[in-house]
């Protein structure tokens, strides 16, 4: 659980990456406020959450999420904008419950800006699939903490956490970082992280067939963050936050 | 083994190739690998340029392609009258030029469509053409697709991702087809076909570009290809430079007299 007050410190491993400085300030306005969500027995909901132009320069948007029985939430989250921004997000999953996140992060200049999910899995059956896909250039900082933990009873769940980062340049600064707690022992719960740059070889082999290096890059990072907006469900939604996503992809590149 | 005069003529000279290559010197992380070769292509002909391992063959194929860390040191070469290592690849590639490589790149997430109708319509734009919309490109593409023996449904998948390595190869030729170079180098686009593949990739290569207008340089290993694409020369190109020119006959010798004999009579 992040706990939002008095002000945080390194130790607590959700804030080790974060700028404090650039927190302290606005602490005090900002501590506490929260967005509860609770998504009743057997429905379905869905959010977008995104810090963008717009909001302020230093930016924390709190979500707590319960799914009850047989429920289902999807959440869609974009880091873009402000020189600190951070969607955390906490999550309680019921019985046969189903969580899915989707989460870009793309940052440049001296942007650090961060998702960090705290997911329990508190009864048996349920399950999860988180995808995170950050680009980063200049000297930003992209940092998923991505917390599962499964209760003792909470067996047959299925969390699974997908986290992959792209540096531009070799200044950016990518953390990701799986925690799981796992108490039960029937269950699967996968995770993968990766750090790394644009593929040289396929940058050359686009530019062979003509393709301009700034419009290849643009295509190969569009495929990359893809992967966090294919589990949103209505086509234009989809379109939306991409379109989005491609216009920071654009100016960062 | 006994060796036979090579009976095959030098090439005449040009006076406006295509495609020149002066003396060209090239670097490999501080190597030098290309010493000194010199090669002209005329419009209407089909090169081939054969030679052991290592002899630099994929060196002047991504040379000529502009791949970064093949460092050119000395030479030049002229591609339709302007100095072709003056141009960054894509420019190259929008002035006509087609690299096919030996390994194809795969580009996860990126559909075959997507990348080519990117590519050609790239290439439409710096020569003031009208962008094709998405039904002309699909149309373009599913005709060659069809011409290559590719299943169109293999266009909708990501670049290269999970292709055997004769659809890979496959696939180059069906990009030619759709972007319609007017100068191809091939490199190796012959390895790792089986012999029907070999036969519909060689006559994709004569149907698009066996034209008075284009010309082809063909880097392979072996005279098969060269059985259904008759090229018009064939080097020897050994330890970086061409030591043997000659007709389509040379290659024949080649294969029945290896290019050890070749490279140390020449």
């Amino acid at each position: 659980m992040t706990e939002l007050a008095p002000l945080p410190t390194r130790r607590d491993e959700a804030w080790r990456y974060a700028d404090l400085d650039a927190l302290a300030p606005v602490w005090p306005r900002i501590a506490g406020q929260r967005e509860d969500i609770v998504v009743a027995a057997g429905e379905t909901a869905s959010r977008q959450l995104i810090l963008e132009a717009g909001d302020p320069n230093v930016a924390v948007k709190t979500l707590s999420v319960r799914i009850e029985k047989d429920a289902r939430f999807v959440l869609h989250c974009l880091a873009i904008a402000a020189d600190y921004g951070r969607i955390a997000v906490d999550v309680m999953l019921g019985e046969g419950a189903h969580f899915e996140l989707g989460g870009a992060i793309l940052g440049t200049g001296e942007q650090t800006l961060e998702i960090v999910t705290d997911v329990r899995h508190a009864e048996p059956g349920g399950t999860s699939n988180q995808v995170v896909r950050s680009v980063l250039g200049g000297k930003a900082t992209g940092s998923y903490l991505g917390k599962v933990a499964v209760a003792r009873h909470a067996q047959k769940t299925d969390a699974a956490q997908s986290v992959k980062a792209m540096l531009l340049d070799r200044t950016a600064t990518a953390n990701a970082k799986p925690e799981l707690e796992i108490f039960a022992d029937d269950v699967k719960c996968a995770h993968g992280a990766t750090v790394g740059e644009l593929d040289k070889a396929a940058l050359f082999y686009m530019a062979s067939r003509g393709i301009p290096p700034v419009e290849a890059r643009r295509l190969m990072l569009q495929a990359f963050i893809a992967d966090a907006f294919v589990s949103v469900e209505d086509d234009a939604a989809r379109e939306a936050i991409e379109a989005k996503a491609l216009d920071v992809l654009e100016a960062i590149t | 083994m006994t060796k036979k005069p090579l009976t095959a003529k030098p090439p005449k000279m040009k006076w406006n190739p295509m495609l020149k290559i002066d003396n060209l010197h090239a670097e490999v992380g501080g190597t030098e690998i290309l010493k000194g070769l010199s090669l002209e292509i005329g419009a209407g002909e089909i090169h081939a340029i054969m030679g052991p391992n290592g002899a630099g063959k994929s060196t002047l194929a991504y040379v000529l392609g502009g791949r970064a860390g093949y460092e050119v040191t000395a030479g030049s070469v002229t591609y339709d009258g302007v100095d072709l290592l003056d141009m960054a690849p894509h420019e190259r590639a929008a002035a006509g030029l087609f690299l096919g490589f030996q390994y194809p790149v795969e580009i996860p997430g990126v559909s075959n469509v997507q990348f080519l109708r990117s590519a050609l319509n790239a290439q439409r734009k710096v020569r003031g053409e009208e962008p094709l919309s998405g039904a002309e490109f699909l149309k373009l593409a599913r005709e060659q697709a069809s011409a290559l023996k590719m299943d169109a449904e293999m266009l909708k998948r990501a670049v290269n991702v999970g292709f055997s390595g004769g659809e890979k190869k496959r696939n180059e030729m069906v990009q030619m087809g759709i972007i319609d170079p007017k100068l191809a180098i091939l490199d190796e686009t012959d390895s790792g076909l089986d012999i029907d593949a070999l036969r519909t990739v060689g006559e994709g290569i004569n149907s698009i570009l066996r034209k008075p207008d284009k010309a082809v340089l063909l880097i392979t290993h072996y005279q098969r290809l060269l059985d259904v694409v008759k090229p018009d020369f064939v080097h020897v190109l050994a330890a970086g430079r061409i030591v043997k020119t000659g007709g389509a006959d040379l290659a024949l010798v080649l294969e029945n007299e290896g290019y050890e004999a070749i490279a140390e009579a020449a």
